[in-house]
């Protein structure tokens, strides 16, 4: 995985709250057995909308997400993140993340920000006087700035580690094999087995 | 989880798979008992073990099926939607080249993977369960920690059978008192819902607690810690008790003979301690609950079948405002409107959420004898071809299709605009699966979540109705269509088939 210390670019505002994940990819898109292509996916049946903010071409190069509480609720899909990915966000912010959506992010290296509702409701605001007005969100300081405008923002400190140096899960989690099996080794017997079948 | 004082029952589970307990912060490394797979969030975790050249490190406690991309009528037929059909090829190849246990569209234990892991008597009390569906909430009715993990995570249980998670919060639901007939399972969870809202359960674990709660079956507290996500919470769990054990007992994978005695001295030892403390807890009245419906766009949109909308800026909370302004508006209704007066196109009898045999039951015991209303189309879908066949051993197969109803194969169905079963642009539906979103059961689709016995009701009169609506029926709910007697026996005898790898 790459790097991130500093996400900067255009930011879109996402005005809306509890925006499940069958929103942010709807279900017809989940047929695919890969993990990039999900661009014209993002959003698909808000997209039809010539209002949608992602139609004005102000936004058409946004690569921070500004959105409203419970962001990424409902389905596990992970296909929301590589959806987003995809698009061109490198980072999501919220005042809330469904858990599971958060934890899909920090593992494909989509920063999930958690701010205060104020400061998405200041961001917001900006954003609306001044359409492509230039964002940053910073890892290292965990702050995220919109113009003249700068909140500090909330991620837990494993996945913000993972994210800047770059690690992989699985890789990590190996180096404790030793451990996993002398785990299964106490395995009760009664615990359940899918095979041989009965 | 660790405190001083007592455990609660998801601390326990939680401390007895620890494998390294995780310093300064660091996630503690859970070890993972079972983990079901299915086609749709599996596909690219496979082809990420084969990028990195690592095999599947337990497949004995690894079980696949197809339900979200399957269609529910002409399974023996080839999928006719080309991208549908490279997605279950994709699984079977994977299976077979990682030795995963496959139970594939056709066979008997074929079904909704949150259906297919208990009815195997692979879930049970006191083990850890992932699968990649948010539903996995639905295995901790057993006493199980439960819960839905993307892809990566998905591939991270693959290659090593553990997953490095930071500690739940613990939220105790309590549901005190006696469900009035008519009332069920999912009229209790579509009310906490209303209640901690859809982001109440965020970073918890939800344990469902109480008379109301003890008194349900092993299907209604299934249903129950279904819904668990939809409160924003990754799991939900009931201590295993007596219900539990018989449900259990004799299924093909459960423990034997020592094991089972072994187990169930475990299990005993697993609800919450009296001095355990909660991080938050809600209490509920089951005296006065009623049946519950949704109006909006989210599960927490719901009100009483026999309310009426409410009117956006009875919301406190601007962000809840806009969101109820957006839900009527896609709803295509208006506040004040009485629920009741609601008309329906279809109805959806099925989903992980209710389509286990007690709900088969509960939805044919209403509509027994009776005819559809004119120009609603009624779909119901047993959850996995087990139940589909005790079903039709007791005849709901008959009473469904004399109804005018749609028998189907089983399956994830329209609980997804994903399969071939999806409602059309504009249209209203009364479903007993979990989700309300837009588009959720197909584009433009809009969908009102309901108890199977309000599905029923809703089936007979067009307009969403509880049964107690329904003439003859004197305000009280009618009895159970088959005597449970023949289909405890007719259970047991499908236990006893084998399946396939
Ligand atoms: S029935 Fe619906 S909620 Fe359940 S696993 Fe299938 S798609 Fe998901």
């Amino acid at each position: 995985m790459e790097k991130i210390t500093v996400v900067d670019g255009v930011a879109v505002p996402l005005e809306r709250a509890q925006v499940d994940t069958d929103q942010i990819i709807p279900a017809e898109f989940l047929k695919r057995v890969t993990k990039t292509g999900f661009d014209d996916a993002l959003f698909f049946a808000w997209r039809q909308d010539p209002d949608f903010v992602l139609n004005d071409p102000a936004f058409a190069s946004g690569t921070v997400l500004v959105a409203g509480p419970d962001f990424g609720t409902g389905s596990s899909r992970e296909h929301a993140v590589w959806a987003l990915r995809d698009y061109g966000f490198r980072a999501v912010i919220s005042p809330r993340f469904g858990d599971i959506f958060r934890g899909n992010s920090g593992k494909q290296g989509l920063l999930a920000a958690q701010v205060t509702e104020d400061a998405v409701e200041t961001m917001w605001r900006l954003i609306r006087e001044k359409p492509g007005i230039p964002a940053s969100v910073d890892l290292v300081s965990k702050t995220v700035t919109v113009g003249e405008f700068t909140a500090p923002f909330e991620i837990d400190d494993y996945t913000r580690w993972r994210l800047l140096e770059g690690l992989d899960d699985i890789a990590l989690t190996l180096r404790d094999e030793s451990s996993i099996t002398r785990f299964e080794n106490a395995r009760q017997s009664w615990r359940p087995l899918t095979l041989p079948a009965q | 989880m660790a405190k001083a004082l007592g455990r609660t029952l998801a601390e326990k589970v939680w401390d007895d798979h620890v494998v390294v307990r995780g310093e300064d912060g660091a996630p503690d490394l859970l070890y993972i008992d079972l983990h079901l797979i299915h086609e749709v969030t599996s596909p690219q975790a496979f082809d990420g073990l084969r990028m990195a050249g690592r095999p599947v490190r337990r497949p004995d406690l690894t079980i696949a099926t197809e339900d979200h991309n399957t269609p529910t009528l002409n399974i023996t037929k080839q999928i006719a939607d080309p991208v549908s059909r490279i997605q279950i090829e994709t699984l079977r190849r994977n299976c077979e080249e990682f030795g995963v246990r496959l139970h594939p569209l056709g066979d008997v234990e074929q079904g909704i993977v949150h259906v297919v892991g208990p009815q195997l008597g692979l879930t049970m009390p006191g083990i850890t369960v992932v699968c990649g569906d948010s539903h996995t909430s639905t295995h901790g009715a057993f006493g199980a920690m439960a819960f839905g993990i993307g892809t990566s995570e998905v591939e991270h249980v693959l290659a090593t059978q553990t997953l490095p998670l930071t500690p739940f919060k613990t939220m105790a639901i309590t549901v005190e008192g006696e469900l009035r007939d008519g009332v069920t399972a999912k009229d209790i969870i579509l009310a906490v819902i209303a209640k901690i809202g859809t982001g109440g359960g965020q970073g918890y674990v939800l344990e469902y607690r109480g008379s109301a709660i003890r008194a349900l079956s092993m299907e209604g507290r299934m249903t129950i810690c279904n819904m668990s996500i939809e409160a924003g919470a990754r799991a939900g769990m009931v201590a295993p008790d007596q219900t539990t054990y018989d449900y259990l007992k004799g299924r093909p994978h459960a423990p034997k003979g020592a094991d089972w005695d072994a187990a169930i001295a475990y299990w005993n030892t697993l609800p919450t301690d009296e001095d355990a403390v909660f991080d938050a807890e809600v209490f509920l009245d089951a005296n006065e609950l009623e049946p519950f419906v949704t109006w909006g766009t989210n599960p927490g949109q719901g009100v009483l079948l026999s309310d009426a909308i409410p009117a956006p800026e009875s919301f406190d909370d601007p962000n809840e405002q806009a969101s109820a302004r957006r839900a009527l508006e896609y709803m295509d209704l208006a506040a004040g409107t009485r629920m009741k007066d609601i008309r329906v196109d279809a109805v959806f009898m099925g989903s992980c959420t209710n389509s286990r045999i007690e709900d088969l039951r509960a939805f044919a015991s209403v509509i027994k004898g009776k005819k559809k209303a004119d120009g609603v189309r009624v779909m119901v879908v047993p959850g996995s071809a087990r139940v589909r066949l005790e079903a039709e051993a007791e005849g709901i197969d008959k009473i469904v299709e004399e109804f005018g109803a749609e028998w189907r194969f089983a399956g994830c169905s329209m609980c997804l605009g994903m399969n071939p079963d999806q409602l059309a642009p504009g249209e209203r539906c009364a479903s007993t699966s979990n989700r309300n979103f837009e588009g959720r059961q197909g584009k433009g689709g809009r969908t009102h979540l309901v108890s199977p016995l309000v599905a029923a009701a809703t089936a007979v009169r067009g307009t969403l109705s509880g049964p107690w609506d329904l003439e003859g029926l004197d305000g009280r709910m009618p009895e159970t269509a088959v005597g449970a007697g023949a289909a405890a026996q007719v259970g047991n005898d499908l236990r006893t088939q084998g399946g396939t790898r």
